[in-house]
């Protein structure tokens, strides 16, 4: 590991935009756009599997303000995909901005546009729609080669050969293994057959799904979004429109949060179909109840595990079935799936033999699901993990010890994450400095309180990436000012994770100036270098490299114009503590100086652009343990304690890395314990508020302690890897785990909820 | 329509106002962007503002309740509010940053209440405020260290 000195790396620095957000400054989307925009709202489909037979818009149409209504057969009947990927996209092309075939409760039936809200609202009540109802295929397990297609189209496109079938009903498929999976398994002193079931739970994000567009004076579509992808909303437009993408710009300003929700474009397309008809600004705010129920949550997943061990408690072979539910659309569904074995087998390389991963995912008349941090390995992670607390309890081992026995170490290479070798791993380490800061040895029994409550423990590990390998771009701009400061230019879209500043402390690093001497400014497709956007938790670790090789390029250029200053040749000059000085000599310039020269009869450009690309994506580890106090009568868990700790390479800013942590953790503690996506008999949601979708209050979630363990990875900025998305991953196997001490019950599908643990008995467990 | 008058951020303002109109958006309408929206049920806490020096949500409010009444948003309250979400700043606790204001608005109801606050008193005054981004404990930290500090100049 290496140990430096940093000057801006590895600081706790304040956020750039923190003052702006907490005096609550103008700085998200409906505080930065004009006033006299058309609101845009939508008809939704009361049903979940309809042909829209008839629609009248006349009566809507002559409501005062209404300026007009739009339904199926004004769009174009081109098929494009909502996810937000690098082209050629793996999700399939099977999105109309409006079908006639609506595919789940919520699809969009009608767009109106009108002067005023009031006006919209009407309308919508006035628009009369006779549909043709159809049966729905609202049960996953069943959807696969059923007689009832979700998209029977014969423009269904999929881009990219991912194994799916439209006439399958099926997104996707893939089957991978290495060794001899079923040989190994039979010569198993134990084998754990086991499946769990993880729901479609929602981002929910406090800023809610919204865009504004408008023709900028050159005639182009201008999109303001609160989106974590410019560069793939500008393609999708293009796509959906039918118009060239020099015809668009998107920008982002500050986002109320995202979480993956925003890497999907779930509400671009229709004010930006508004103008493009109008020629006039539009704006669409989804309710909290459309953001619920139209909006882009977790794939819920089925995962069926098979693991062999010896009877003391090596892991030999694992064999994993997913099935992925992708609701009505297929964004992201063939992408989120492979995480769920792919960054869950690979943990328990260290005695692995053999194993099997195979998937399919399946359309059903559902809200169409999408990325939402974890991305599928929250799923996997939540299966496996409880499949080896299951082992561990079963053999009556300490399920610390039997991680120390099987888990992945450094050096290791992965035979079930492409063969890509753990080049920075302190995932022992977290473990024993896990172990010691949250007294393991003393919680984990279970212990009588003596009013009807018992407290235990429970603990899970965890692995993500840090980037897609082989197919993210991360870019940046560097320009030097003529006061020596400089200027950072990036498409990455700060969600309020703190990017921004990360970066600038990355060009305060490699310029050898102060953080506050960096501005920076994203994202904006006509202004940011191409970058694929925030997501796949590869921001520090893609773009970061971007900014760094910039500013190596920047430095060179630099000294190309001291060495004009210097009278010498650039070969004599190098850069040091701020200064360009010439070599063996005392002469020197500065960066002020540096950037004066640039504006003043000078051939020489004073910025540079970079991308950077990764052929691997290191994994950040974690290992969670949680303390809880169960009331055996009512099942109420109350967490006492969640205590975690991270590797996550070199923290950047380890203030921003905690709070990451730490939030990533309570939406965890959410999932496991409160929310839920249920439908009626007729496919309609019922969580429809956050009265019903309850989120994790500060009352929730006990006290959260979170800790790092250093390693260096070599391929990342500064040795860092990611942090964003797998935070989330450790709460569910370590709740499910002390449930099942304090109750003997093994909950294998989450939330799991008071009732369900007051009305479970041991006697259920298989 | 309903002819009001109210006093907003100190300054005192008339205006006719449609009867189901809602405060957050009369407020809004009055350059008051601070306030945000994160739900239609009062599940979230976002739009706190304080009338006659009591938080209450604005979402929930009509705008014709708060007439002949002193409304407090973010706005108005930069300076107090200074004092201490500098500290909040430093544990990069306003993340996304869509619940601060509502967040920093019911701190203030708070603090004027209760000056010295233990952690689970803060936690339940503030248990009406939701946070997707933080998981909490960063915006505890925050406030805590405030306060310690606080007592140390005294």
């Amino acid at each position: 590991m290496e140990h430096k000195n940093y000057n801006a790396i590895n600081k706790s620095v304040r956020k750039k935009d923190a003052m702006q957000l907490l005096l609550g400054k103008p700085v998200y989307t409906e505080d930065v756009v004009p006033d006299d925009a058309l609101v845009v709202k939508l008809l939704r489909s009361p049903h979940a599997n309809a042909i829209v037979s008839e629609i009248n818009t006349k009566a809507a149409k002559l409501v005062p303000g209404v300026v007009d209504i739009y339904t199926w057969e004004d769009v174009p009947n081109n098929r494009f995909t909502n996810a937000g990927q690098t082209y050629p996209e793996a999700s399939p092309y099977d999105r109309l901005i409006i079908d006639r075939h609506v595919r789940f409760v919520g699809d969009v039936v009608a767009i109106v546009a009108a002067e005023n809200e009031k006006a919209a609202n009407k309308a919508l009540k006035l628009i009369k729609v006779k549909y043709d109802v159809l049966e729905a295929v609202l049960d996953f397990h069943t959807a696969k080669d059923s007689k009832l297609l979700v998209h029977p189209e014969d423009n269904w496109v999929a881009p990219c050969e991912v194994g799916g079938s439209n006439l399958r009903n099926l997104v996707a498929s893939e089957e991978s293994s290495q060794g001899d999976v079923d040989g190994i398994m039979a010569d198993c002193d134990i084998v754990l057959d086991r499946t769990y079931h993880t729901k479609a739970y929602n981002q929910a994000m406090m800023e809610t799904f919204r865009t504004y567009t408008s023709m900028d004076r050159y005639g182009r579509l201008h999109v303001i979004s609160s989106t974590q992808i410019v560069f793939h909303v500008r393609r999708i437009l293009s796509h959906a429109l039918g118009i060239p993408k020099t015809m668009i710009r998107v920008e982002k300003p500050r986002i109320g949060g995202g979480f993956g929700a925003k890497q999907t474009a779930i509400s671009e397309v229709y004010p930006a179909f508004v103008t493009y008809k109008t020629g006039r600004p539009a704006m669409i705010i989804f309710s909290r109840e459309e953001s619920q129920l139209a909006g882009s949550p977790r794939h819920e997943m089925e995962v069926r595990v098979r693991l062999g061990a010896s009877k003391d408690g090596k892991i030999r072979v694992l064999d994993l079935y997913t099935l992925s539910n992708s609701g009505a659309y297929g964004e992201h569904g063939p992408t989120t799936v492979g995480l769920s074995g792919h960054k869950s087998i690979p943990m328990y390389t260290g005695s692995l033999e053999a194993f099997r991963f195979n998937y399919d995912v399946v359309y059903t008349n559902t809200m169409a699901a999408g990325a939402y941090r974890g991305y599928g390995a929250t799923q996997g992670i939540f299966a496996l993990e409880t499949t080896v607390n299951e082992l561990a309890e079963k053999l009556g081992m300490d399920p610390t010890e039997i991680r120390y026995k099987n888990m992945l170490k450094e050096g290791m290479i992965m035979p079930a994450y492409y063969n890509e070798l753990a080049s920075a791993c302190a995932l022992d380490r977290c473990l024993d400095h896990c172990k010691e800061m949250f007294d393991w040895d003393a919680k984990y029994p279970v212990r009588d309180m003596g009013n009807g409550k018992v407290r235990t423990a429970g603990m899970g590990m965890a692995m993500q990436g840090s980037c897609i390998s082989n197919l993210d771009v991360g870019s940046a701009t560097v320009k030097l000012t003529e006061d020596g400061t400089f200027m950072l230019l990036i498409g990455a879209a700060d969600m309020g994770t703190g990017c921004d500043t990360i970066l600038a402390q990355m060009v305060a690093e490699c310029m050898d100036c102060s953080v506050d001497d960096v501005a920076v400014f994203g994202a904006d497709t006509d202004a940011s270098p191409y970058d694929s956007g925030s997501y796949a938790s590869s921001t520090t670790y893609i773009t970061g490299k971007a900014v760094e090789k910039a500013c190596m390029e920047l430095k060179t250029k630099m000294c190309t114009i001291a060495a004009g200053l210097l009278n010498c040749s650039v070969e004599e000059v190098y850069f040091e503590n701020g200064l360009l000085k010439r070599i063996n000599t005392d002469e020197s310039v500065s960066v002020k100086d540096i950037g004066v020269k640039a504006q003043l009869n000078n051939p020489q450009i004073a910025e540079a652009s970079a991308s950077h690309s990764s052929p691997v994506s290191p994994p950040p580890y974690m290992v969670g343990m949680v303390e809880i106090e169960l009331d055996k009568l009512t099942g109420e868990v109350s967490i006492i304690d969640f205590m975690s700790v991270v590797d996550c390479g070199i923290p950047i800013n380890p203030a921003l890395a905690r709070i990451q942590a730490e939030g990533g953790i309570v939406q965890g503690i959410g999932h496991t314990l409160m929310e839920n996506i249920t439908y009626s008999p007729e496919g309609k949601p019922y969580e429809s508020s956050f009265m019903q979708y309850k989120l994790p209050t500060r009352l929730d979630m006990g006290k959260l302690r979170v800790e790092f363990e250093h390693s260096f990875e070599p391929t990342g900025p500064f040795g860092a890897k990611s942090i964003g998305e797998i935070v989330i991953n450790t709460p569910a196997p370590a709740i499910a785990h002390a449930i099942y001490r304090a109750t003997g019950v093994w909950h294998r599908e989450i939330p799991i909820t008071p009732e369900r643990i007051a009305m479970s008995k041991p006697e259920d467990n298989k | 329509m309903i002819d009001i008058s109210l006093v907003l951020n100190g300054k005192k303002i008339t205006d006719t106002v449609d009867a189901d109109s809602l405060l957050i958006d009369f407020l809004r309408d009055h350059k008051c962007y601070s306030v945000k929206r994160g739900c239609e049920t009062s599940n979230c806490g976002l739009c706190t503002v304080l009338m006659d020096d009591t938080p209450v949500l604005s979402c929930s409010m009509l705008t014709a309740r708060a007439n002949g009444h002193k409304i407090y948003t973010l706005e108005g309250l930069t300076e107090e509010a200074s004092e201490f979400v500098g500290f909040i700043a430093d544990q990069g606790a306003d993340q996304c940053g869509f619940c601060n204001p509502g967040f920093v608005m019911n701190t203030i109801a708070l603090l004027r209440e209760n000056p010295d606050p233990t952690d689970d008193e803060i936690r339940a005054f503030l248990a009406g405020n939701l946070c997707r981004c933080s998981g909490y404990e960063g915006q505890l930290r925050g406030i805590r260290t405030f306060l310690d500090s606080r007592k140390k100049e005294a």
